[in-house]
C-alpha cells in the first residue's frame, strides 16, 4: 500500500500544481468560473461527508451555502469586517446550521430525509426574503468587487485547506465511524459508535463546508439575493457529488468541474443555442449515470485495479456504493 | 454499550401503537373544524374550498410520485417537469382548434405514451447498473432536460390556458363557489379514485401491485415486471397531465416551463406525510396541506406569502417527528 499511498500523493501533487499555474494562463472571465468550480468542489466535499461517508442524503446544501454567503454579505456590507475575516464565523454559523438540521435528521432515513433537507433548502431563501431588515429582502445586498485572480487564489486556497481538513477526518478513526454508521448503523452501534454524536456532527460538518463554499460564492459574484440560492443550486451539488463518485474525495474535482464548466462550455460552444444548453446537460446526466452508475472515482478506481493487476484490492479501502 | 442504547438508537422500532385509531381520529376532527367553521363564516368556507382545490392538484401529483415511489424507492424529480410538458403539448392542440374536452383525452393519452417512453429511455438503462439515488440523479436529469425542452420549443414566455370549467359561482348560503374550485377537486379526486379501481379490481392492477410489492416472486409467477414498470410511468405521467391542465388555468401559476415547480414541491411533502407507500396517505395530506395554506395565509398574520412555504414544512416537520413514518405509512423494523 505505501506505493499506492506515494501515488496519490503524486497525483495530488500534480492537480495541485495544475490548480496553482492555471490561473496564469487565463482571461479575468475564466479565472472567476475557476473560483466558481472551486466553490462547487467545497461545497461537494460538503455533502460528501454526510451523504458519501455517513450515508445521510442531503438535497438541502444549497441552504447551508445560503446562511454562509448571508454571514459573509450582513457582517460586510453592515458591519465593515474584512471579507476573508467572516470566513471562519460563517463556517461556524454554518456548523451550527447543520447541527439544528442533523438533529432532528436523526428520526429520518431515505426518501424521508431527503424531503426534510429538501425542505430546508426551499425554506431558507423565502426567510431571506421575509426578513429583509437583515438581508435586503428581494433587492440582496452588494458586497466589494475583486479581482479574478484574488478570487480564483482565495477560492482554492480555502479548497485545499478545507480538502486536507476532510482528509484528516476521513482518514483514521472517524472515518471508520462514519463508514460503519453508513453500512450498517446496527453493527455500528453495536461497536461502540454513537450514531447521534456521529451522524449530527458530520452534518454540521458538511454544513460547515457549504457555508464557507457559499461565503466563496457571494464574494465573486459581489452580491447576494435569496434567488441566487435557489433549488437549482442544491441539485448541482447532489449531480456534482454522484458524477464525482460518492464516498470518495478524489471525485470531488470531477464533479465540480462537471456542474460548473459543463453547461458553460456548452453556451460558449458554437452552433449552440443558449436554449438548448439544458437539453445537453440534462441529457449528459443522465448518460453519465447510465454509463458511470458510481461516478468518476469508480471509473478511476477501475483503471486503478487494471494497472496493479489486484482487482479484489479495494485501493481506496473503501465499500463502493 | 449496553442493550438499552442499541434498541434507543434503532430508529424506526415501534415504541408507541400507533393502533389505528390516533390518525382517524385527528382527521376526523379536523374535518369537524372545516365543517363547523365554513357554517359561522362565509370567509373560512370559501377559503377551505379554494384550499381543498389546490390540495386536489397536489394529491394527483402526490399520488403519481407514490406510484414511482411504490415500485421502485425512487422519487421521482421529473415528475412535475412531465406535466408541464403535457401542459404545453395540449395548449399547442388548443392553439390549432381543438375543443377543450377531446383535447384533455389526447393529452391524457399522450402523457401516458410520453412517461412509458421516458421509463423505456432514460430511466431503464440506468436502473439496470445503478442503485436508487443514481436513478434519482437520472431523474434530475430528466427535469432539467424536460423544462429545457419545453422552454427551447415554446420559448420561456408566460401563456394563457383555458379553463376547462366555464366561469361561474354557485351561491350557496351566501357563499359563492367558483366552477374552477369545484370542478377541480371533482376531476382530480375522481381520477385518483379511477386508478385505485383499477389497482383494485383489475388483473392488470393486481399485477402491478405484485410487481411493486414483491419484483422477483412476481417474475416467477410470469408478471413482466419491467413492462409493468413502464406502464406505472405512464399512469403517473398521465397524473401528472391532469394536475397541470388543472393548474395551468389558475391566474397565479399561468403556463410556463417552470410552472409544476412550486407544486411538486407541495406534492413531495403530501406524499412523505402520507407515508410515501399509500395512495390514500397522499390524497389525504394533499388536501390537508391545500387548506392548511389557504388558512394560514388568510387567518394568521405573521405569515406573509414568503413565510407559508417555511411554515407548512415546519407543521410537516413536526407531523413527522411523531410519526416518521408518515400518516399512513407502515411502520418497518429494519433487518440488520
Amino acid at each position: 500500500m505505501r506505493t499506492s499511498v506515494a501515488v496519490r500523493a503524486g497525483v495530488i501533487a500534480v492537480a495541485a500544481i495544475v490548480i496553482a499555474v492555471l490561473p496564469f494562463a487565463m482571461s479575468d472571465y475564466n479565472r472567476t468560473q475557476g473560483a466558481n468550480v472551486g466553490v462547487f468542489f467545497m461545497a461537494i466535499l460538503g455533502l460528501n461527508i454526510v451523504t458519501g461517508y455517513t450515508g445521510q442524503i442531503s438535497i438541502g446544501h444549497g441552504a447551508f451555502m445560503a446562511i454562509g454567503g448571508y454571514t459573509t454579505a450582513i457582517l460586510t456590507h453592515g458591519h465593515g469586517w474584512n471579507d476573508v475575516a467572516t470566513l471562519p464565523i460563517s463556517a461556524l454559523v454554518g456548523f451550527a446550521a447543520g447541527v439544528v438540521v442533523g438533529v432532528p435528521a436523526l428520526r429520518f432515513r431515505g426518501a424521508y430525509l431527503a424531503l426534510v433537507t429538501f425542505a430546508v433548502a426551499l425554506a431558507v431563501p423565502q426567510i431571506a426574503k421575509n426578513y429583509s431588515g437583515f438581508t435586503g429582502g428581494t433587492e440582496g445586498l452588494q458586497l466589494p468587487q475583486h479581482t479574478g485572480l484574488w478570487l480564483y487564489g482565495t477560492a482554492w486556497t480555502c479548497a485545499a485547506i478545507l480538502f486536507v481538513l476532510a482528509w484528516l477526518l476521513l482518514r483514521a478513526r472517524t472515518g471508520r465511524a462514519l463508514r460503519a454508521v453508513r453500512d450498517s448503523e446496527v453493527a455500528a452501534a453495536s461497536s461502540g459508535v454513537s450514531l447521534a454524536v456521529y451522524k449530527t456532527a458530520a452534518f454540521g460538518v458538511s454544513a460547515a463546508f457549504a457555508a464557507v463554499a457559499g461565503s466563496i460564492y457571494v464574494l465573486v459574484i459581489s452580491f447576494v439575493n435569496p434567488d441566487v440560492f435557489g433549488l437549482t443550486l442544491s441539485l448541482y451539488i447532489l449531480i456534482g457529488a454522484v458524477v464525482g463518485g460518492l464516498g470518495s474525495l478524489w471525485g470531488v474535482l470531477v464533479g465540480a468541474a462537471f456542474v460548473q464548466l459543463l453547461p458553460i462550455g456548452l453556451t460558449s460552444s458554437h452552433g449552440l443555442s443558449s436554449q438548448s444548453v439544458p437539453v445537453i446537460f440534462g441529457a449528459i446526466v443522465i448518460v453519465v449515470m447510465a454509463l458511470v452508475p458510481r461516478g468518476a472515482a469508480d471509473l478511476l478506481r477501475i483503471v486503478a485495479a487494471l494497472s496493479s493487476r489486484k482487482s479484489q484490492d479495494n485501493p481506496l479501502g473503501l465499500e463502493g456504493r | 454499550m449496553a442493550v438499552s442504547q442499541l434498541t434507543r438508537t434503532l430508529p424506526t422500532t415501534v415504541r408507541i401503537k400507533w393502533t389505528g385509531w390516533v390518525v382517524p381520529a385527528i382527521l376526523a376532527g379536523g374535518c369537524i373544524f372545516l365543517v363547523v367553521g365554513s357554517i359561522q363564516s362565509a370567509l373560512f368556507a370559501q377559503q377551505t374550498v379554494s384550499g381543498l382545490a389546490n390540495g386536489g392538484i397536489y394529491a394527483s401529483l402526490a399520488v403519481a410520485l407514490v406510484l414511482i415511489y411504490r415500485a421502485t424507492e425512487v422519487i421521482n424529480f421529473a415528475q412535475g417537469a412531465l406535466a408541464t410538458f403535457t401542459t404545453f403539448v395540449a395548449w399547442q392542440l388548443l392553439q390549432w382548434g381543438l375543443p377543450y374536452w377531446p383535447t384533455f383525452v389526447l393529452t391524457l393519452l399522450i402523457a401516458f405514451a410520453f412517461g412509458a417512453t421516458v421509463e423505456l429511455v432514460a430511466i431503464r438503462p440506468v436502473e439496470r447498473r445503478g442503485n436508487v439515488l443514481t436513478v434519482v440523479i437520472a431523474s434530475i436529469g430528466l427535469l432539467i432536460l424536460v423544462e429545457g425542452a419545453v422552454g427551447w420549443i415554446w420559448k420561456p414566455t408566460v401563456r394563457f390556458m383555458p379553463s376547462p370549467f366555464p366561469l361561474h359561482f354557485w351561491n350557496v348560503g351566501g357563499v359563492a363557489f367558483s366552477s374552477q374550485d369545484i370542478g377541480t377537486i371533482g376531476v382530480s379526486i375522481a381520477s385518483v379514485v379511477v386508478l385505485w379501481a383499477f389497482f383494485r379490481f383489475t388483473k392488470l392492477g393486481l399485477a402491478m401491485r405484485a410487481a411493486a410489492v414483491r419484483p422477483h416472486a412476481a417474475r416467477l409467477v410470469g408478471v413482466r415486471v419491467s413492462w409493468l414498470l413502464s406502464l406505472g410511468w405512464g399512469l403517473a405521467a398521465t397524473l401528472g397531465a391532469i394536475a397541470g391542465l388543472l393548474v395551468a388555468p389558475n391566474p397565479s401559476v399561468q403556463l410556463s416551463p417552470s410552472m409544476m415547480d412550486g407544486i411538486l414541491i407541495y406534492a413531495f411533502a403530501a406524499a412523505v406525510l402520507g407515508g410515501l407507500e399509500s395512495s390514500i396517505g397522499a390524497v389525504v395530506a394533499g388536501l390537508a396541506i391545500g387548506v392548511v395554506l389557504s388558512l394560514l395565509g388568510s387567518y394568521v398574520s405573521w405569515v406573509t406569502p414568503q413565510l407559508q412555504l417555511p411554515a407548512a414544512f415546519v407543521l410537516m416537520l413536526i407531523v413527522l417527528l411523531v410519526k416518521p413514518s408518515g400518516l399512513f405509512g407502515r411502520t418497518t423494523v429494519r433487518k440488520v
